[in-house]
């Protein structure tokens, strides 16, 4: 499988990424180079092997159901870039 | 008291022969005048460390103090620590001062030790030579054109240039044992779940995992106590009875059975690490140990699964940084969309683009299962490989990383060589196992080696046994780069 440049401006979209076209020619030629050794996964049989998703097989934890957080929202906002009336502000999105 | 173990600190504490906020004033010290040689810290915040010390001073005076009370412990930048700037390498969060803290900052201020400072790192832990910071490289002290490995460079030389006594490192797939290794110093990363991941920035979720970073095994025992235990906020945290890590350090080694993987020793070694490794096995049969050959047949393909797996979380994982609710915004932009793009573009550097990217595609529509779930399945029959051998040895050993610290700048272009220099440690962070990394000797150019140890699931007390009792008869660890003693 080889990638194109046009595979690389999908993906940075998909990432949200502003690429400029050097960058992205750079970048795919880094890709190909780093696909070729993802490639050789291609060549290990895993007929039948269960895919291992997480570092152990673990159920998740279930707990009861009640609020354990505190409302802290004004320490979180205190950080943020743009907030008004308790509000995370961004550009307008409806005109 | 620069080369002191932290058994001897807490004792000099206890004797009153210096009170914690002299210590932590001296390690300041010399973290302020060395610091613009290696780049080491990210951020010092003297008032803060000195508040910490004298509160810990209190502690002391009042005798109620543990093990780690009044001692200052470096912190990687990855760890949220209330108060402090947590930039985590990148300009993205070049502003963020994080609101809580980490569990692991929560554990040890609980213990009482001073937080000495926010140490170097690649960015986002992507890397293996902390070449990639925001803030620029960090340099090893044994030669300072040289790399200290990454991703936690900057905690690795804060403890081999002795200006830190310790510090905490974070692994996904060997930031602590190969920067350990590449600075002479020795850490551990543990199985995966002791250690909660509550306020670690995560990379990739499934492979992180907080550990020690300190001149000795014993050290490490010590902080590792501190650190580890059940979290209910970190939802892959296991549920443990509380270990003292430093039960087992003392007990005789005689009969463990040390397995060696041909994998480890074979094409792609450096000459001088390979002698360095076989003199420590040597030094371990003289103590009685048993060696026998294991086979781990998949380790060749554990750096292309973990560069499918590791990008594909960190591509989700670092999602979040779209410059709404912390840290970097671009000043200007035409819309939402435009917003997050240029914010990402801006914000991060060059090798989490490309890791964000490569996650992003083998995520994609047509390539999940050819990629992604290929390389989960060759993560299970990595961590079978393990399982297999651990029925026939103790604890696996071999060298952590297949050459000593390589020169500034000689890697960066070319980002697959730079990824194969993880081949030995990333095979146990996707079986999960715990593995460490000690001081055996020094390669060419007097740089330093790790051999690295490897133990089945919670198996921690007894590879810091086994590192102990070979650091009881070697005097590596001890050993200060020129120039900073």
């Amino acid at each position: 499988m080889s990638l194109s440049l046009d595979d690389v401006r999908r993906i940075a979209q998909l990432a949200r990424l502003d690429l400029s076209d050097a960058e992205a020619r750079q970048i795919l030629a880094q890709l190909q180079t780093i696909f070729v050794l993802i490639g050789e996964l291609q060549s290990v049989d895993t007929h039948g092997i269960e895919p291992m998703s997480h570092a152990r097989d673990v159920t998740l934890r279930l707990r009861e159901d009640q609020v354990t957080e505190q409302d802290q929202h004004e320490l979180f906002q205190s950080i943020a870039p743009q907030v008004e009336s308790g509000l995370y502000l961004v550009p307008r999105v409806i005109e | 008291m620069i080369n002191s173990s932290l058994t001897e600190l807490s004792s000099a504490l206890a004797r009153k022969e210096i009170s914690s906020a002299e210590l932590t004033q001296l390690f300041l010290d010399r973290a302020r005048r060395l610091n613009p040689a290696f780049n080491a810290f990210i951020t010092l915040d003297p008032q803060a460390s000195l508040a910490q010390a004298r509160a810990a001073d209190q502690r002391i005076a009042q005798g109620k103090a543990q093990p780690l009370t009044g001692i200052p412990v470096a912190l990687k930048d990855i760890l949220c620590t209330k108060g402090w700037l947590t930039t985590c390498g990148s300009r993205i969060l070049s502003n963020f001062v994080a609101p809580y803290d980490a569990h692991v900052v929560e554990k040890l201020e609980g213990a009482g030790a001073v937080n000495l400072g926010k140490t170097n790192m690649d960015e986002f832990a992507m890397g293996s030579s902390s070449e990639t910071s925001h803030y620029g490289p960090v340099a090893n002290p044994w030669d300072r054109g040289a790399v200290p490995g990454g991703s936690s460079g900057g905690s690795a030389v804060a403890v081999a240039a002795r200006l830190a006594p310790a510090a905490l490192g974070t692994d996904t797939g060997g930031s602590i044992r190969q920067p350990a290794a590449m600075c002479g110093i020795s850490g551990l990363k543990p199985t995966y779940g002791v250690v909660s991941r509550y306020g670690l920035i995560a990379f990739a979720s499934s492979l992180d995992q907080c550990g020690p970073m300190a001149k000795s095994a014993a050290d490490l025992a010590l902080l590792l106590s501190t650190v580890a235990g059940f979290d209910p906020r970190d939802s892959t945290s296991l549920e443990r009875p509380a270990e003292d890590y430093s039960h087992a350090l003392a007990e005789p080694i005689a009969g463990l059975r040390i397995g060696l993987p041909k994998e480890f020793f074979g094409e792609g070694l450096s000459a001088d690490v390979g002698v360095a490794v076989q003199a420590a096995i040597t030094e371990y049969q003289r103590l009685g140990c048993r060696v026998v050959d294991v086979d781990l047949p998949r380790t060749r393909f554990s750096v292309p699964a973990y560069y499918v797996l590791a990008p594909a979380e960190a591509s989700s994982n670092l999602a979040r940084f779209d410059g709404v609710r912390y840290g970097y915004r671009a000043p200007q932009y035409a819309d939402l969309r435009d917003m997050y793009m240029k914010t990402r573009a801006q914000g991060f550097g060059a090798e989490v683009k490309r890791r964000i990217l490569v996650g992003t595609y083998v995520l994609s529509h047509g390539y999940y299962e050819a990629y992604y779930l290929q390389a989960q399945k060759i993560r299970r029959l990595i961590a079978q490989d393990f399982a297999e051998a651990f029925q026939r040895c103790d604890v696996i050993m071999g060298p952590t990383s297949p050459t000593t610290a390589f020169k500034l700048g000689t890697r960066t272009a070319d980002p697959v060589q730079m990824y194969l220099s993880d081949i030995y440690t990333i095979p146990a962070p996707l079986a999960g196992i715990p593995g460490l990394s000690i001081p055996c000797g020094f390669g060419d150019g007097k740089r330093p080696v790790g051999l690295q140890i490897m133990g089945n699931y919670f198996q921690e007390a007894r590879m810091l046994n086994a590192a102990h009792q070979y650091q009881r008869v070697t005097d590596w660890h001890l050993r200060i780069p020129p120039g900073l003693d």
